[in-house]
């Protein structure tokens, strides 16, 4: 099984035997990465660009680390969005990229379809490393892997995910992941933060946090940014904390052995209490930071194998 | 003087009269001298004739953006007639959001002259209603209509406070003139940039509820029969939005609409994988929508069918999806894609015609858009079976931002005249 495309854009779209092969890799780097050694050539000679017009210090350290291991140049490329937001220079930013002849580009971006336009547009293969509300599919992927490593498999399994999500490309990503591998998937929170027809992507809609806990596997918590409160999508953190934040005692509701993950950064006290996050029989929150990598230098090895869009061809 | 013009043995349908038969037709300096199965030919007289070809009024497009003053980058006046003429039409109500924006008589003055000067197009101005467009103080509407404004609106920008609404409407009563509205509730609408539902959910793109369009549509509603005004409601693009414009009708209140193309032939997935092309406002709709929209065409719920011609840079469009502006290129296609309705069978080719020309002139206050003799020869010859298909970057024009592209079309202009004058084909 090859991997289908040349951009991992977005999870949608891609079938389970490409999202399998690509979570198969990973594992195999897990214990690569575990063992110390290091495959320092297989991307020798090619030139990774991280390209963030958000900031996000731990997605791009787990890229920069996973090219690395890998044996390619690393270049971190911050924009400040103020300078940017406007496309001429996005797409000027992919001339330049074209002219350096970067041939990966990890993209991150504040603004939904970006890295589509940006795939458009450039030689390299594009990752997606979040963009807007729409998809973070390699975050998926390592919540699958890390999900698949302690429960031997995804199918059949039920995973409630929680918070924001009309805002969060994390839960579309998962919803897309777990869904086209046999999970069942329910989301909770207010009806102001689930969006329009969100039945219509599969899932199960759960306004009450401890019925929508009820016997799941797997708990994945989003983070909630402050401007929702200023925005009145909810009132205050502190009622956020009441009815949609984990702490042990919303936890007793899901499964005794059901595993607590969060993307990270995490609010503590807003979505979820420190006595649920640090518990190390239930958190697997670092264990998740650890997948990152792996699923990163997976993801990378994959891509720079599809030919890249040679310049004779456009 | 010039020579007459003969179309000879053509279908020439009329729509304000019900005509629809195979004859001729005669243009004399510039008017409709005769027309019939059996008129006198003059011999000089230079012949036109297709086979199969339809003869109508030109089209009278009742909403379309120019690109000035303030924005050639994007159309100008001479590009905008040229492909109105491509187009078939020979008469359009220009939007006044312009920079600056129409509110002021003298800028309604230079829009008619621009108009005269291109001698292919009647430009027919929108005054604002609120200066510069800015939904804050009310503008000069009665000097605007005594310079030659058709009626008032704010263009793209919905008349949001429900006070100003009612003092709009209550005022342009008095110099007879209607208040055209952009129906969407501004503050649902907020931020939106895709109907709200599972398309706009799956895409991660802030959604606009279909809800903001009927609920400023049953504010208006209310307001007109307060005030006693006539409101017009422009592309209306939603099954529940129509559904209070159908029942207010009914009860026989001054309420008209339109709408355009993209809201009777798209729905939301043309928007595909963040197609900025299909970003327009109001945004494209459900199915369900588009087949209300057809509906309301097809047992008059509906008055006009405009282009709702938005004219845009790349570089407005080759943005992230919310960050492109709105809007599509739509006078070259008014017909085609209007004509795909009728090969559809949804409307009849009469009726199809009226949409375009003689019910907006009417609501337009406009002698145009019907072969009446001794009137303007306006005039529009399409072959209804011609197949072409629509592509970006090759339309009249300079704007290429059409919704439609790759589009294939059945209907096509062979022909455009102006008070006689071939300025097209």
């Amino acid at each position: 099984m090859q991997y289908p495309e040349r951009h991992l854009l977005a999870i949608e779209g891609l079938h389970p035997p490409a999202i399998a092969q690509l979570l198969d890799l990973a594992e195999s780097y897990v214990l690569l990465n575990r063992s110390g050694k290091t495959q320092r050539d297989l991307l020798r000679g090619k030139t990774l660009i991280n390209l963030f017009f958000e900031d996000s210090t731990r997605t791009r350290t787990s890229f920069e680390l996973a090219g690395k291991r890998l044996g390619a140049d690393v270049i971190n490329m911050s924009v400040s969005t103020s300078s940017v937001n406007k496309g001429e220079t996005l797409l000027d930013t992919a001339a330049t990229l074209n002219a350096m002849q970067c041939d990966l580009l990890v993209v991150r971006h504040d603004q939904s379809g970006a890295p589509n336009l940006l795939a458009q547009k450039v030689d390299a293969a594009v990752i997606n490393a979040g963009d807007g509300t729409h998809e973070h599919p390699t975050q998926a992927l390592l919540d699958a892997l890390t999900i698949r490593r302690r429960k031997g498999r995804l199918e059949g399994l039920t995973v409630a995910i929680c918070g924001d999500i009309g805002h969060s490309r994390v839960a579309r990503s998962n919803i897309h992941l777990l869904t086209t591998m046999g999970s069942r998937v329910r989301v909770i929170g207010p009806p102001t933060l689930i969006p329009a027809e969100a039945d219509r992507l599969g899932v199960d809609i759960f306004h009450d946090m401890r019925a929508g806990l009820a016997g799941a596997d797997i708990v994945m918590m989003l983070r909630l940014q402050r401007e929702r409160m200023t925005r009145s999508l909810v009132p205050s953190a502190r009622e956020f904390f009441r009815f949609w934040g984990l702490d042990a005692e919303k936890l007793a509701f899901a499964k005794p052995d059901a595993l607590v993950m969060h993307p990270g950064p995490m609010n503590r006290g807003v979505e979820i209490d420190s006595a649920v996050a640090d518990d190390p029989a239930r958190s697997v929150i670092k264990e998740q930071v650890e997948m990152g990598v792996a699923v990163r230098m997976a993801v990378l090895d994959v891509l720079s194998r599809t030919p890249s869009r040679g310049r004779n061809e456009r | 003087m010039s020579a007459d013009l003969l179309f000879h043995d053509v279908r020439i349908i009329d729509p304000v009269r019900g005509l629809d038969q195979q004859g001729n037709l005669l243009v004399r300096d510039g008017r409709i001298a005769d027309l019939g199965p059996t008129i006198g030919i003059p011999e000089d007289a230079e012949k036109i004739s297709a086979e199969g070809a339809i003869l109508c009024p030109g089209l009278v497009d009742m909403r379309a953006a120019l690109g000035e003053p303030g924005y050639e980058y994007r159309e100008t006046i001479a590009s905008a007639a040229a492909a109105a003429a491509a187009g078939g039409i020979t008469t359009l109500a220009a939007l006044p959001d312009t920079m600056p924006a129409i509110d002021d008589p003298a800028l309604v003055r230079l829009l008619r002259a621009r108009g005269e000067e291109t001698a292919s197009l009647t430009i027919l101005p929108y005054g604002a209603v609120t200066r510069g467009c800015k939904g804050e103080e009310m503008a000069e509407l009665g000097l605007l209509r005594e310079a030659g404004a058709v009626a008032f609106t704010d263009g793209s920008r919905a008349i949001g406070s429900s006070r100003l609404m009612r003092l709009a409407l209550s005022y342009a009563r008095g110099f007879g003139a209607m208040i055209v509205q952009h129906p969407e509730d501004p503050s649902l609408a907020n931020g939106g940039t895709a109907t709200e539902g599972a398309q706009a959910t799956r895409l991660g793109l802030p959604g606009i509820p279909a809800a903001a369009e009927a609920i400023l549509i049953a504010r208006d509603i209310r307001l007109a029969e307060l005030t006693g005004g006539a409101v017009h409601f422009a592309h209306v693009s939603t099954a529940e939005g129509l559904a209070l414009i159908r029942r207010a009708k009914e009860t026989g209140q001054k309420i008209t609409c339109d709408t355009a193309p993209p809201y009777f032939d798209l729905n939301e997935t043309a928007i595909g994988e963040f197609r900025t092309y299909a970003k327009l406002s109001p945004p494209l709709r459900t199915e369900a929508d588009r087949e209300a929209v057809l509906a309301a065409l097809a047992d008059g719920t509906i008055d006009a069918i405009a282009s709702d011609h938005q004219p845009r840079d790349a570089d407005d469009k080759r943005l992230p999806f919310a960050l492109a502006s709105p809007g599509g290129v739509g006078l070259a296609t008014l017909l085609g894609v209007t004509l795909a309705q009728v090969h559809g069978g949804a409307l009849g080719m009469v009726q199809a015609l009226d949409l375009l020309t003689a019910r907006p002139a009417r609501l337009l206050g406009s002698d145009a858009g019907t072969l009446t003799k001794g009137a303007p020869a306006d005039l529009c010859l399409f072959h209804p079976d011609t197949i072409w298909q629509v592509e970006a970057g090759s339309l009249p024009g300079k704007a290429q931002n059409t919704p439609f592209d790759g589009r294939a079309l059945e209907g096509r202009v062979l022909g455009t005249w102006k008070s006689g004058k071939r300025v097209f084909g």
